[in-house]
């Protein structure tokens, strides 16, 4: 058993295993009072050789006063007829450091004592968890990749419907202020008409930048249709600010676009409506309200803004 | 199988020969995907194909192939907590060998999805012993063959091996002699329980 302390009839250490040994820093520590070597943690008040004495067989966990600061817990045993006392110990989960501290190998463990196999355990389910931990962060990143996809419209690289609405659900779930567009292109159809479909690919995409352009940051463009678009402006009340941008979009999309040696020449109708127009701000409502605002946009001639207005 | 067993023959391809060779198996045994993940676990006939498609690509027999992987886990860098592993079981090799007994239950209980074949480990003079590998196909055996060779320098001592093998339609058997020749042969490499790096 090597790790175990064999205790005389009067209280001195007599014998120790040598694993034990080992953990003893290089103390000599037999013929030694045993409490003076040992502190015992449980059972509780066992201060003096008397109180050693009367303990039943059964539990004990000690430690060394001067020497590794594990817990060791094993089983403490009154041989009777020759009044000794033998306590076999164990280190318990200590074992991973003590194997470190003092380089102990296989031969210092008992063959009947899992120690062993708990240190294969803890190798191998820590080798097993290294890679679950990387699969989960290859899944992690994969999953944001194919959420990203959801969300994205291919030929422009703005955002989506789906994006879009998702947006709009948590916004009106939350009380944020936000500002409502939706954009219709004009004269896009006569462009795909005339000079053919490459041609309408690379204006929605010019009309992509000039959209990013004209926003901030933060806000989100939607293409939602052939030439669709919605805009959410999160934080925004003010109209003025919004009319703004409107007219600026309008501005740089009226600009010629060139492809292949030809001019293409669209323009924009504007709906816009505000969060702060209302005092429950229901998405449906609100996106209705937006359209009507943009007929009224189409219906006055094109190429211009129109907030929606609650008497209309 | 096990996605680790999956693993272990594309992690063999890439580091052994290159990625490109890998990406080359790939091709040939016509995978969906081209990167194994160990934590999960594949159909059967996935761990046959890419042994086959690796033995085509290689232009060497499944047996060989097979005997590769079991020196490369004992063997590779990127390997050496599977050879730290092995090593747990015994301080001498002759302990490692009784060690095998156990090897099946060690690993179930380390990885409880990871099926094992059944080792048996018989002695006939100290220096003589049998490994019996019970499977449901072949091939653990030559893994099995590889490791030990490996294993052996590891441990310092020169050994002789032989494997024979039955196969019954359901189950195959594959019985290798191992012959200590002697105890002492070279240095071997140094092993510490403690996982810091140092053996």
């Amino acid at each position: 058993m090597p790790l175990h302390i064999q205790i005389s009839d009067l209280g001195h250490i007599e014998h120790v295993g040598p694993t034990l040994t080992k953990l003893c820093n290089g103390k000599q520590v037999l013929g030694r009072r045993f409490l003076e070597v040992f502190e015992v943690r449980r059972p509780a008040h066992i201060d003096s050789f008397t109180a050693l004495r009367r303990l039943e067989n059964g539990p004990i966990k000690l430690l060394f006063r001067d020497g590794p600061s594990y817990l060791m817990k094993g089983l403490f045993v009154q041989l009777e007829s020759e009044h000794r006392i033998l306590i076999n110990l164990s280190l318990g989960v200590h074992v991973v450091d003590a194997v470190s501290d003092y380089d102990l190998r296989s031969a210092d463990f008992a063959h009947s004592d899992p120690t062993v196999d708990m240190l294969y355990l803890i190798e191998a389910k820590s080798v097993a968890l290294d890679e679950s931990k990387r699969l989960n962060a290859r899944l992690e990143g994969a999953k944001v990749l194919a959420e990203e996809q959801a969300y994205t419209d291919m030929l422009t690289g703005l955002k989506n419907r789906r994006a879009s609405e998702a947006l709009l659900a948590k916004l009106e779930q939350s009380s944020a202020v936000f500002g409502l567009m939706h954009l219709d292109l004009d004269y896009f159809k006569q462009v795909n008409d005339t000079f053919g479909h490459a041609a309408g690919d690379h204006v929605l995409r010019h009309v992509a930048g000039a959209l990013k352009a004209a926003t901030r940051a933060g806000d989100l463009i939607a293409r939602v249709g052939g030439d669709e678009f919605v805009l959410v402006f999160c934080d925004c009340v003010d109209m003025v600010v919004l009319d703004r941008i409107a007219r600026r979009i309008i501005e740089l999309l009226e600009e010629p676009i060139l492809f292949e040696g030809q001019i293409c020449r669209i323009s924009a109708s504007i709906g816009a409506t505000l969060s702060s127009f209302y005092e429950h701000a229901r998405i449906n409502t609100m996106m209705n309200d937006a359209d009507q605002a943009l007929y009224i946009s189409k219906d006055r001639g094109r190429a211009r803004h129109t907030f929606f207005e609650p008497q209309l | 199988m096990h996605g680790l067993v999956n693993k272990l023959v594309q992690s063999f391809i890439e580091d052994i020969y290159n990625p490109d060779m890998w990406d080359a198996v790939v091709r040939d045994s016509k995978f969906e995907f081209r990167d194994f993940e160990a934590m999960l676990v594949y159909d059967d006939d996935v761990t046959d194909l890419a042994i086959d498609g690796a033995a085509r690509v290689l232009g060497k027999s499944r047996d060989m192939v097979l005997e590769d992987i079991g020196a490369y886990l004992v063997t590779h860098k990127n390997m050496e907590p599977v050879r730290r592993l092995l090593r747990f079981g015994g301080h001498t090799f002759e302990e490692f060998l009784y060690s095998l007994d156990d090897l099946p239950d060690r690993v179930t209980l380390a990885i409880p999805d990871l099926e094992m074949p059944t080792m048996e480990i018989r002695e006939y003079t100290r220096h003589n012993h049998t490994l019996v590998c019970t499977w449901r196909k072949p091939g653990f055996g030559s893994v099995l063959l590889g490791m030990l060779r490996a294993l052996g320098d590891d441990y310092g001592v020169l050994l002789m091996l032989e494997m024979s093998r039955i196969v019954d339609g359901k189950f195959a058997r594959e019985t290798i002699k191992i012959e200590l020749l002697e105890i002492d042969f070279s240095e071997g490499r140094e092993f510490h329980l403690a996982a810091d790096g140092t053996g």
